[in-house]
């Protein structure tokens, strides 16, 4: 294998309803870092059906090449199918490095590309970072556990791919008209070729917990004591109009489901406002939080690991404090309204 | 009547492993060997397509010679006959390494045995990955189906199975020709206490146990630490966060000067009464 034929940086461009997924467009920030440093261009692949028009959504964020599989065969995510079209693009134009989101499609799809190609593939990525002369992606993880990180390196095969965590990485700032080459491929496969069939979409209309969107996360940790002292939780969560998060001992004690689970287990989130109430501040825990813009920890241990990782921090009771919280912010709230009466 | 083999790991404990929060390092000495979690849902599966459709359910585990203890769990899920693959020469495989030893021994047991449907885990809670499943999927060239959360239908004379595939915002119904490869969600099925006449059988059953040198067409090369193409360049600690400012004062001044600070973001609070 001669490593110079395998250049530029490239990212699986996931589609969603017609738009690209965030993931993506934070990876095609990532990508463009790595790109820069290696001084080659930085590629989106993008495979659907009508997906042509995202191509300048990909330049406005850094992409300098589009390749595209716009094909009826693949209207709807199949392995097979969308394995064959990025085999075919990798084999063809030879990319050094290969991202892809770690979602379940990001996953799926890169586990089988790995075993086709043969590569080596990390996951869940949540750093990146290239050798300049080399082009060695140094790829790391939490490992053991997620109280260490590990660097992940494949120094034999190209490419190299990663499947890396969303909500880590930034996007960039979009550059309006900010032009790239597209270069449109397709492959010959016909439906009896493959082996799935996609016979029905259902969108589940009980609204699900999205708390990887809310603004204000509150989230309660073992300290609540119990469900019903995590029920403090939620009231604090209603009173600001916030989301309620919580720590994995909380859900494997089953005061609330998975779904509100913050960290390296659960979700990565990033509100504006993150409570870590109750909660001790495990790195695992940490690493699901630690890019929000402002964290606040009410923890009744001095020593506890959360003040490291907050902005602001009260030691004190949970049961004392966040009643007083909610008190005092209710009646700032009047206050405004108020204010605003007045204003009128 | 239906093949169905289950591919298991035994995996440390770590939800019992305590982390020491002063130190932040994992206690290994509390972490007892188990069954992976999401293994038991995948054995669960099978057993029970097995008690819905007829046939037999097989496990197949690499990994050292303790792991029979994981098979041994299996056996009382319901399971009818285990497989534990171990030798030095696996010792340090990724994922591309473990699936390529996996196939191995998958094509032995459906030598003996015809394989309809393979299932695993969603992932392993050490390893983390979830990528051994397709690969293994990948290498016998047969349908991967990941995220699985609900078997709809199997029809073995047809040679097709229907199931829900886990999305973001709901599911999709995909029907894959057999045999196929299932990795399943948790969500899948509840796992019962097993009953008591598969705990005697566990406790006696003797799994088959091969080496290497028991697989065939076996490429020395693709196998353990040297045919695994990523390694693990270093290990570190991240760097500590620098730590935050604690608000002084009894707790209704500490309360005072946290609202003014979160206020000063009055764009995210909604204030009542407004329309
Ligand atoms: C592989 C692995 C993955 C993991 N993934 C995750 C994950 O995704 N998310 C996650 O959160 N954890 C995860 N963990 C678990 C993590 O290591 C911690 O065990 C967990 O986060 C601790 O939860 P906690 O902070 O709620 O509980 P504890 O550590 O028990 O902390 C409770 C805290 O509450 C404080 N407290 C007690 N009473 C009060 C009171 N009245 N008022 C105020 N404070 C009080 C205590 O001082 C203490 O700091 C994972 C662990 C492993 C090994």
């Amino acid at each position: 294998m001669d490593f110079h034929d395998y250049q530029d940086v490239w990212v699986f461009i996931e589609e969603k309803d017609g738009a690209i997924a965030p993931v993506s467009l934070e990876l095609l920030g990532a990508g463009r870092g790595l790109a820069d440093k290696r001084g080659c261009n930085l590629a989106g692949i993008l495979i659907g059906e009508n997906i042509s028009h995202l191509a300048d959504t990909m330049f406005e964020y850094g992409a300098d090449i589009a390749y595209i599989y716009d094909q009826p065969i693949f209207k709807n995510y199949r392995t097979e199918s969308f394995m064959q079209a990025l085999l075919h693009c990798s084999n063809k134009y030879k990319p050094e490095i290969i991202l892809y989101g770690a979602t379940s499609t990001g996953k799926d799809l890169a586990s089988a590309v790995a075993t086709d190609l043969p590569t080596g593939l990390t996951a869940d990525t949540t750093e990146l970072d290239v050798e300049e002369e080399t082009g060695l992606l140094l790829a790391s993880r939490p490992a053991f556990g997620g109280n260490i990180m590990a660097t992940i390196l494949c120094k034999k095969y190209r490419p190299q791919m990663a499947t890396v965590r969303a909500k880590v990485m930034k996007a960039l700032t979009p550059q309006p008209g900010r032009k790239g080459k597209i270069i449109e491929e397709s492959i010959s496969l016909k439906e009896e070729d493959i082996r799935t069939k996609v016979l029905e979409i259902v969108k589940e209309t009980t609204k699900k917990v999205r708390i990887d969107e809310a603004d204000i996360i509150v989230a309660g940790g073992k300290g609540l004591g119990s469900a019903e002292g995590f029920q403090l939780i939620h009231k604090l969560a209603e009173s600001l109009g916030g989301a309620v998060g919580a720590s994995r001992d909380v859900v494997e004690a089953g005061w609330i489901e998975h779904a509100h689970q913050v960290g390296q287990t659960g979700v990565t989130v990033t509100p504006k406002i993150y409570f870590a109430i109750g909660i001790s501040g495990a790195i695992q825990h940490i690493v699901g939080m630690k890019n929000s813009g402002l964290i606040i920890a009410i923890n009744k241990d001095p020593e506890a690991p959360i003040f490291e990782a907050c902005h602001y921090g009260i030691v004190g009771d949970a049961f004392e404090i966040v009643p007083i919280l909610i008190e005092q912010f209710q009646q700032a709230m009047t206050r405004e309204e108020v204010s605003h009466v007045g204003e009128v | 009547m239906l093949h169905i083999v289950a591919c298991i790991k035994q995996v440390p404990d770590t939800k019992i492993i305590k982390m020491n929060p002063k130190t932040n390092t994992m206690d290994r000495r509390t972490a007892p060997a188990i069954l992976n979690p999401y293994d038991a849902h995948a054995v669960e599966e099978a057993v029970r397509l097995k008690e819905r459709y007829g046939g037999k359910v097989s496990v197949l585990t690499m990994g050292p010679p303790p792991a029979v203890k994981a098979i041994k769990k299996c056996i009382e899920i319901g399971a009818d006959e285990g497989y534990l693959i171990t030798d030095r020469r696996f010792a340090g495989a990724d994922t591309l390494a473990t699936s390529y030893a996996l196939t191995k021994a998958l094509d032995k047991i459906s030598k003996e045995s015809p394989v309809d449907l393979i299932i695993c885990g969603k992932m392993s809670i050490d390893g983390d990955t979830g990528q051994v499943g397709p690969g293994i999927a990948r290498r016998l060239d047969i349908p991967p189906l990941t995220s699985v959360n609900k078997v709809v239908e199997i029809n073995k004379d047809e040679g097709y199975m229907k199931v829900h595939r886990k999305l973001e915002d709901g599911y999709e119904v995909v029907q894959s020709t057999l045999p196929c490869l299932l990795s399943v969600e948790k969500t899948i099925n509840e796992v019962p206490y097993s009953p008591f006449p598969n705990m005697l059988k566990a406790a006696r059953y003797q799994p088959h146990i091969w080496s290497v040198d028991d697989l065939e067409d076996v490429d020395i090369k693709q196998l353990g630490l040297k045919g695994s193409p990523t390694i693990v360049s270093k290990v570190w600690s991240p760097p500590k966060p620098e730590g935050g400012t604690l608000l002084e004062g009894n707790p209704k001044e500490q309360v005072e000067q946290l609202l003014s600070i979160i206020l000063e973001k009055k764009e995210l609070f909604t204030v009542k009464g407004e329309a």
